[in-house]
């Protein structure tokens, strides 16, 4: 028998029994559409902080601090020599903040590519054409970093021109229809020095950026810009003063394994900074994603487990049924190997009908929350799709459930390939 | 004298072990020769049944060989006693055995699927062998829907299908009534002397034993009598004739 010949009487032989094989295929059928709502659930949140991770910050990049006191052991005696500022955290942490000395210590580390100071810019106010002016923060877009744009571009950072990046929610408050119309008109920043003069700094609007779940409601300015407000908000500021930055933005060579980017920490962390990557940071949301997922995904392989029980159950019936037909055909010559072929090929039909049903009805289903949830409980999280499906991990589905399939007929397609043909032929 | 298509040299066969042991057959010799028709007569628990399954390769003596064609069928692999039945050996049984739900044609075709035969050259040798037993137009049919005569048709087709030198018939008329069952004989013996097909029927049917060349009697495990038929077989032929 040849091999068309095999998986045509395969298919034929389990379309023979119609109610028995569409029962099996149901519960094949309940497993597989769980899994694929599942795993679809852990791919689209996963996406989702991918790009939430790539709008706040580049791959290839260490955000890098002073390595604060260890506190633990009581207060920290007074040393005039450093400098500390207020720092993102709970109320009442702060860094020590690193000087020129400490970029030109950090530059000279093995691995670091380039350092730049991170600048905390803080206008007063935006507004556009002496209309409303609203109160926002600045942040510093870094090359390498995507943001998640509603309209427009991402501010171009090689430009000399000073160009800015607006969050979608001011988009109305400033006046403009649409996000699109936004992109091109002039923002006026209010920067407001240490001698208390107010100055006025002008950037063109490139782009709309989605708001994210961490990436917050702040302008994106272009690092000229970044410069530009600055210089202006830091004139009366003693050098010193003008000198000390929160944080450094350190690159690295992305393409480097994972232990070069540890020994890069651990060599910065010698020195007495702490480097870390935006991964590192936002890293332990995936954790808590990925963990969910497994454990829903391990309902789901409970329930494809006990389907392969339904498809043992349905096989050793039909050999039972067909047990002079197997006869028969032993008789003619058929050997014992192509006897367990028909019967492994007919499980793995049944597994191949039941995933790839599930698959597509869970496809259609996971479609249909999302556009219902799009509008209604997501929506105030614009570009999430909740269910979102990979390729490879729905064809993943489909083998595991076929493998699964030939697993359980083993047992049958052995039982059959074992048979006595005189016996089978005595049988009545 | 030219060597047998199948011999049976001094075959034991028993079943079990111990206080159960059951002894089959007790040493048995039988040379059949190409062409010949043999009726193997017994009544049942005789041992005639195991005897056609050791010369039909389905099953292995306890003691003693049965050659095929002068060669030992021992010495021969699972492969090959495979292929020798699908292709030399034809069988056709008293229950039929014919495949529920699957047209005629799929039955008499499936010894051709067995061997890997192409579907459409399946189709024709099938339509072939259909066409021989006047069944032709019943290809397309469920094979449950024929009558008791037409199913045996029906088999003997699909005994012939593959070319076959040997076909093995276990009480080939035990199922049909006695006018079906004599058509269902006629067909058998006309290929006998057509292609020189060599016919091994079991039976305990004596009128059909004795149209046979050769009547070998099985009782108790061992061949009790053998009676060839008379010369006068050649005129019967001029009389139907």
């Amino acid at each position: 028998m040849n091999a068309f010949d095999l998986i045509r009487s395969a298919v034929k032989n389990s379309l023979r029994s119609k109610t028995r094989t569409t029962l099996t295929v149901l519960a094949i059928f309940i497993g597989a559409f769980t899994l694929t709502l599942t795993s679809g659930v852990g791919t689209g949140i996963n996406q989702y902080i991918d790009t939430m991770v790539a709008s706040i910050g580049a791959d290839d990049v260490l955000t890098v601090t002073k390595a604060a006191e260890d506190t633990g052991d009581g207060p920290v005696e007074y040393d005039p020599d450093t400098t500390t500022v207020a720092a993102a955290g709970p109320p009442g942490t702060t860094v020590v903040t690193l000087s020129s000395a400490d970029l030109d210590t950090i530059g000279d580390v093995d691995g670091v590519l380039s350092v730049e100071p991170q600048l905390r810019v803080s206008p007063d106010f935006v507004r556009v054409d002496g209309g409303t002016a609203y109160e926002a923060s600045v942040g510093s877009f870094i090359p390498g970093m995507a943001l998640d744009l509603a309209a427009g571009a991402e501010p171009d950072s090689a430009s000399d021109a000073y160009e800015v990046a607006v969050p979608v929610s001011y988009v109305d408050a400033l006046g403009f229809t649409s996000d699109a119309d936004a992109v091109g008109a002039t923002l006026t920043f209010g920067v407001m020095d240490v001698a208390g003069t107010s100055s006025l700094v002008t950037a063109t609007i490139v782009g709309v950026a989605e708001e994210g779940l961490v990436g917050s409601s702040a302008f994106t300015a272009n690092e000229v810009l970044t410069e530009a407000l600055y210089d202006t908000q830091s004139v009366g500021l003693s050098e010193s003063s003008k000198d000390s930055y929160s944080s450094a933005v350190v690159r690295f060579d992305e393409t480097g394994t994972d232990a070069d980017l540890t020994a890069l920490k651990d060599s910065l962390a010698e020195l007495g900074y702490t480097g870390t990557t935006v991964q590192d940071s936002i890293g332990s949301f995936k954790a808590v994603i990925d963990g969910i997922v497994l454990v829903l995904n391990a309902f789901a392989v409970i329930a494809l487990l006990a389907a392969g029980f339904g498809i043992v159950n349905t096989l050793l019936m039909s050999v039972q049924e067909r047990t002079r037909e197997i006869g028969l055909m032993k008789a003619m010559g058929l050997g014992g190997g192509k006897i367990f072929g028909l019967f492994s090929l007919e499980a793995v039909f049944i597994g191949l009908m039941g995933s790839a049903i599930g698959v597509g009805v869970g496809m259609l289903a996971g479609a249909g929350a999302n556009a219902v949830l799009a509008d209604t409980l997501l929506a105030d999280l614009p570009g999430l799709t909740l269910v979102a499906f990979d390729p490879a991990a729905l064809a993943t589905i489909v083998l595991t459930v076929m493998g699964l399939a030939f697993l359980a007929g083993t047992i049958p397609a052995l039982r059959a390939a074992r048979q006595d043909p005189i016996e089978s032929l005595r049988y009545e | 004298m030219p060597v047998p298509i199948l011999a049976a040299r001094d075959i034991h066969k028993s079943y079990g072990r111990g206080a159960t042991r059951f002894d089959a057959l007790k040493g048995v010799s039988l040379d059949i020769q190409q062409g010949e028709s043999v009726a193997i007569v017994g009544k049942s628990g005789s041992g005639k049944s195991t005897l056609m399954h050791l010369l039909a390769l389905l099953d292995n003596p306890s003691t003693g060989a049965v050659e095929l064609s002068g060669r030992d069928a021992s010495s021969l692999n699972g492969k090959l006693v495979n292929q020798t039945r699908n292709e030399t050996f034809g069988f056709v049984f008293q229950q039929f055995f014919l495949t529920p739900n699957t047209s005629v044609l799929d039955n008499v075709t499936l010894p051709l699927q067995i061997a890997g035969i192409r579907g459409a050259e399946r189709k024709r040798r099938g339509m072939a062998a259909l066409e021989q037993l006047e069944l032709a137009d019943k290809a397309r049919n469920k094979a449950t829907d024929l009558s008791g005569g037409q199913k045996q048709r029906v088999v003997i087709a699909r005994a012939l299908v593959n070319n076959p030198s040997v076909i093995f018939a276990d009480e080939p008329t035990g199922n049909l009534d006695s006018a079906t069952g004599k058509v269902v004989e006629d067909i058998l013996f006309s290929l006998q002397e057509e292609k020189g097909i060599t016919l091994i029927i079991v039976t305990h049917d004596e009128d059909l034993a004795a149209r046979c060349d050769r009547r070998v009697y099985i009782r108790d495990g061992l061949i009790s009598d053998t009676l060839h038929a008379a010369p006068a077989a050649p005129i019967a032929q001029e009389v139907r004739a």
